[in-house]
């Protein structure tokens, strides 16, 4: 090399690029204190009435309950799954081990639109019409493949001596499991927990066409991204809910790496 | 029952049957239906359940199935290229040129753990007629007039999909640059490479597993995609999942839309695998 500093262009260039990720995530944030109805520069003057606003509509009350419910139901079902899938995956050999491994992950990889009208016909065809059910039944199959993979992380860094010791101790095989493995899997679970709610927090495809006349909430913001007059509202709504999935993830993120310290 | 239980593989199988029943059953159920449906016909409110073709025919015969298919997968072609060519570079300084890997990595993600419909319609806000863009570039004085070619296109469709997509793309290449065998970098400036020959002849074939994986993540998805085409993509812009969308809502038509999956996910598969023979086919010839 020659004695004249290189211009690290990568560094620029992943600066740059960082900067073309965040745009779209901070933009909205931005505009939702502007004093104005448009979202364009200059910017007029700071407010919190959009923001304020939110709380009269009953309509969006009723998604984020809608949301808030089959964000839980989901997280669960899905974090149950996966715990006992991820447990059997790193524990145990058996036949068909890496079909079933294949086989969970799918969801990943089918476009959101053939997931969700295959669904609906489904749904229809068995009877069962659209409401926060179908849409649980939905999330929970997307959602999967997240908590399995973290579930598969924080059993792969387990300690199997550890249960071992447990049962030469005498404890039972249910025992061992609530008072040994599932402490020590805790952070991963909290973390699987987390993740899952905000895949199903967020999912919009399944939920437009699953969920009839119970909206939740991406399919309420859908419904208003159509009135111009909504707008100021929908940014504040929107800001609010990046801020919380990003936090929430920040969190799961913490629980992840914390469960992935503790054992190794 | 109880003895089965004991073994390790009886084990290893009840635990994950839940989750693999549940995928399993709720991957293969919706598909048999759509099937059938595909075969059956919408007569107002009811189904014929009467065996035909007519909506295959109806399908392969309307241009513009043929042609929102084939702008479908050329759609998610260009963005699964934009992407990948995109994110390379920065896979590559994360990999090489940095010390901070873990830090670039959360940054990198950051923004992908918010919802995919704000994103979306955050760019739509960013690229339309009085939108962002516009009226920044017209404060600081760079153009008079707004830009048009921004929103409603399928710039804007690419656009904004490249950057959906974009840590699928970072993290798998980062990952095959990774497990990159130092020596084989050092050993190659030892032979005489300079740097573009070794990037050309070591590092690029060693990452073909990386760029194949993460060109299928985004490409499969991208060819369904709805969210993106209904909000930026305009008239011009509209893919085959919106389509799909009609059959399923105003249209009232679910046989044909069971059709239009039907034949998107088939003509996917189809690319996807060729795809496949023709990058591993390339990555052997350059090394």
């Amino acid at each position: 090399m020659t004695a004249v500093a290189r211009i690290p262009w990568l560094l620029i260039y992943a600066t740059a690029y960082l900067i073309f990720l965040y745009l779209p995530v901070l933009l909205l944030p931005l505009f939702s204190f502007n004093d104005g109805t448009i979202v364009a520069f200059p910017i007029k003057g700071f407010t919190l009435k959009w923001y304020a606003q939110l709380g009269e509509q009953e309509t969006l009350l009723n998604a984020m309950v809608n949301s808030l419910i089959v964000g839980s139901v989901t997280a669960l079902a899905a974090t149950s799954l996966g715990l006992f899938a991820a447990r059997a995956y790193v524990r145990y050999r058996f036949a068909g081990r890496e079909l079933s491994e294949g086989l969970v992950m799918l969801p990943l990889v089918i476009p959101g639109i053939i997931v969700a009208s295959s669904m609906l016909v489904l749904f229809i065809s068995i009877g069962l019409k659209p409401s926060l059910t179908t849409v649980i039944l939905g999330h929970t199959f997307v959602a999967l493949p997240f908590a399995v993979s973290i579930m598969k992380s924080a059993f792969d860094d387990f300690d199997q001596s550890l249960e071992e010791a447990a049962y030469d101790l005498g404890e039972t095989v249910v025992g061992t499991f609530r008072r040994v493995t599932l402490p020590i899997v805790a952070p991963g679970i909290v973390s699987s927990l987390l993740v899952t709610f905000t895949v199903s927090f967020d999912e919009f495809v399944l939920a437009f066409f699953l969920s009839g006349n119970q909206p939740t909430l991406p399919v309420y913001i859908w419904s208003q991204i159509r009135f111009p007059a909504k707008l100021p509202n929908t940014l504040a709504l929107g800001s609010l809910l990046l801020m919380s999935s990003v936090i929430l993830l920040l969190i799961a993120e913490y629980f992840r790496r914390r469960s992935t310290k503790s054992t190794s | 029952m109880a003895t089965i239980l004991k073994s390790e593989a009886g084990k290893g199988i009840a635990l994950s049957a839940p989750a693999s029943l549940y995928v399993g059953l709720l991957v293969a159920a919706p598909l048999g239906i759509l099937v059938a449906y595909s075969f059956w016909t919408q007569t107002y409110v009811e189904i014929d359940r009467t065996f035909t073709w007519a909506n295959y025919s109806e399908a392969v015969n309307d241009p513009l199935v043929r042609h929102l298919l084939i702008r479908s997968i050329a759609i998610a072609g260009a963005v699964t290229f934009a992407t990948v060519a995109l994110a390379y570079p920065i896979a590559y300084f994360i990999a090489f040129r940095t010390q901070k890997k873990a830090l670039w990595l959360l940054l990198i993600t950051i923004p992908f753990w918010s919802s995919y419909l704000l994103r979306v319609f955050s760019w739509k806000l960013i690229l339309g007629f009085n939108g962002v863009m516009n009226s920044a570039l017209i404060s600081i004085g760079v153009i008079q007039e707004p830009l048009t070619f921004l929103l409603y296109n399928e710039f804007a469709v690419v656009l904004t999909l490249a950057h959906a997509w974009a840590p699928f793309a970072i993290l798998p290449i980062y990952v095959s640059l990774q497990k990159i065998d130092r020596s084989l970098l050092e050993a190659a400036t030892d032979l005489g490479c300079n740097r573009l020959e070794r990037f050309i002849r070591v590092t690029l074939p060693l990452t073909v597993p990386g760029i194949i994986a993460s060109c299928l993540i985004i490409f499969i998805p991208t060819v369904g995609d709805y969210v993106t085409p209904a909000l930026v993509g305009g008239s011009q812009g509209k893919m085959v999942a919106n389509l799909i969308q009609v059959q399923f809502g105003a249209a009232n038509n679910w046989p044909l839309g069971a059709t239009l999956s039907l034949m998107a996910m088939v003509s996917v598969g189809i690319v996807a695998i060729l795809f496949v023979l023709l990058a591993t086919g390339l990555g052997r010839r350059i090394r």
